[in-house]
């Protein structure tokens, strides 16, 4: 049976909340999940003050700032901060996204930051994201030909690449896949939005010559009919994509070739 | 504990080759109950409140008997198939086969009962 509480090692406790900056005007609140595996303690909230008129505009400018200023063992993912690489997912404001590219003006009130909801935690914001990268990589993300290699490349026409638009722009934050419940409750053989969304990037793709072994890997009960079309992955996308519409026509194509 | 790569957890026992009959058949029966709830709703609201002998005479014409009797069967069907379903999202191990066992037997128990009383009726 799915666990719908927390074990009571995994209850969240209310943290520390630490001085307000000296001489500061425009100051926000920030409650932020941490955790760490060394002490032995339950994952607590802690509060920070941020002072408004010298921080950036995003969540990330925010969090760089509190590391930088107030708290140097708070822990996340950063790199690009700029939407490209995906490493700075977390939940925001009850919402899956990227800080980076999340402004605090979109968020009213005090700013609470979790890390993606259901997945294991490595440390405060950061997820294991080790069984999602493997099923990523079990979908076989990579162009699968059997004709010899042309002299010079695989043609592909304008029409045919347009179908790739809407989904090659996935950066594998796992934001719709922490979003889904199917996920939550079966993500061990559910694939989730993500990985599926790759699937059909490579199924759909004009040069790709796997495109029955794919979809016959992906006829399962658990792999891909765990989408009930929740459209949470939808509503969560940082990037504005529709993992669910992936997902739906992954099932036509199956049907198709069926019946 | 157990050394498995993460790969080898993410395949599992790889794919089962099937799922697709089942997902094909529940939208079939959607659309099938799409006609057939209200045509049932329409024959079977008409005689609510009637005495025995009025109802027993309604249902020994066809077209009633056959909406009522069609609606339980796919009804049902479609009930099992979606609960099957339910289940498989919540409820995992030994316990899972025992309900999905449980659920198929009150369905298929309930359309008999069903069926069966429409054909007393009928008949």
């Amino acid at each position: 049976m799915v666990q719908f509480a927390l074990p009571k090692n995994s209850r969240v406790k209310r943290g520390k909340t630490w001085p307000k900056p000296e001489g500061a005007t425009n100051l926000r609140k920030f409650d932020i999940y941490r955790w760490t595996p060394d002490d032995g303690e339950n994952p607590r909230v802690d509060t920070y003050f941020v002072d408004m008129g010298t921080c950036g505009p995003m969540v990330l400018d925010a969090l760089i700032k509190i590391k930088n200023e107030i708290d140097p063992t708070l822990t996340f993912r950063r790199s690009c901060r700029e939407g490209i690489c995906g490493s700075c997912a977390m939940n925001i404001d009850g919402i899956n996204t990227l800080a980076c590219i999340y402004g605090m003006d979109e968020i009213k009130g005090d700013v609470k930051i979790y890390p993606l909801p259901h997945m294991p935690v490595v440390k405060d914001l950061i997820p294991d994201l080790t069984h999602f990268y493997a099923q990523h990589a079990s979908i076989m993300p990579w162009l699968e030909t059997k004709t010899n290699r042309p002299a010079k490349e695989w043609k592909q026409s304008i029409e045919d690449r347009k179908k790739l638009d809407g989904l090659y722009e996935c950066v594998m934050c796992a934001s719709c896949s922490t979003s889904c419940p199917s996920y939550w409750w079966n993500g061990d053989r559910y694939l989730g939005p993500a990985a599926l969304l790759h699937a059909y990037r490579w199924i759909i793709d004009s040069r790709d010559e796997a495109t029955g072994e794919r979809l016959d890997e992906l006829e399962d009960p658990f792999k891909l009919y765990r989408c009930h079309t929740i459209m949470n992955c939808a509503k969560t996308c940082p990037k504005g994509l529709n993992p669910a519409k992936a997902i739906a026509e992954i099932k036509k194509m199956m049907v198709e070739r069926t019946i | 504990m157990r050394y498995l790569t993460d790969r080898k957890r993410a395949t599992g026992t790889g794919s089962a080759k099937s799922g697709t009959a089942h997902f094909w058949a529940m939208k079939v029966s959607s659309v099938a109950l799409l006609i057939l709830i209200p045509l049932f709703v329409f024959t079977f609201g008409t005689i609510v409140g009637e005495d025995y002998a009025t109802v027993t005479a309604y249902f020994s014409h066809p077209f009633p008997a056959l909406i009522a009797a069609l609606t339980l069967i796919v009804g049902f069907e479609h009930f099992q198939s979606g609960a099957q379903v339910l289940i498989e999202d919540y409820v995992h191990g030994l316990a899972q086969k025992i309900t999905i066992i449980l659920i198929k037997c009150i369905s298929y128990g309930l359309m008999a009962m069903g069926l069966f009383a429409i054909a007393k009726l009928a008949l």
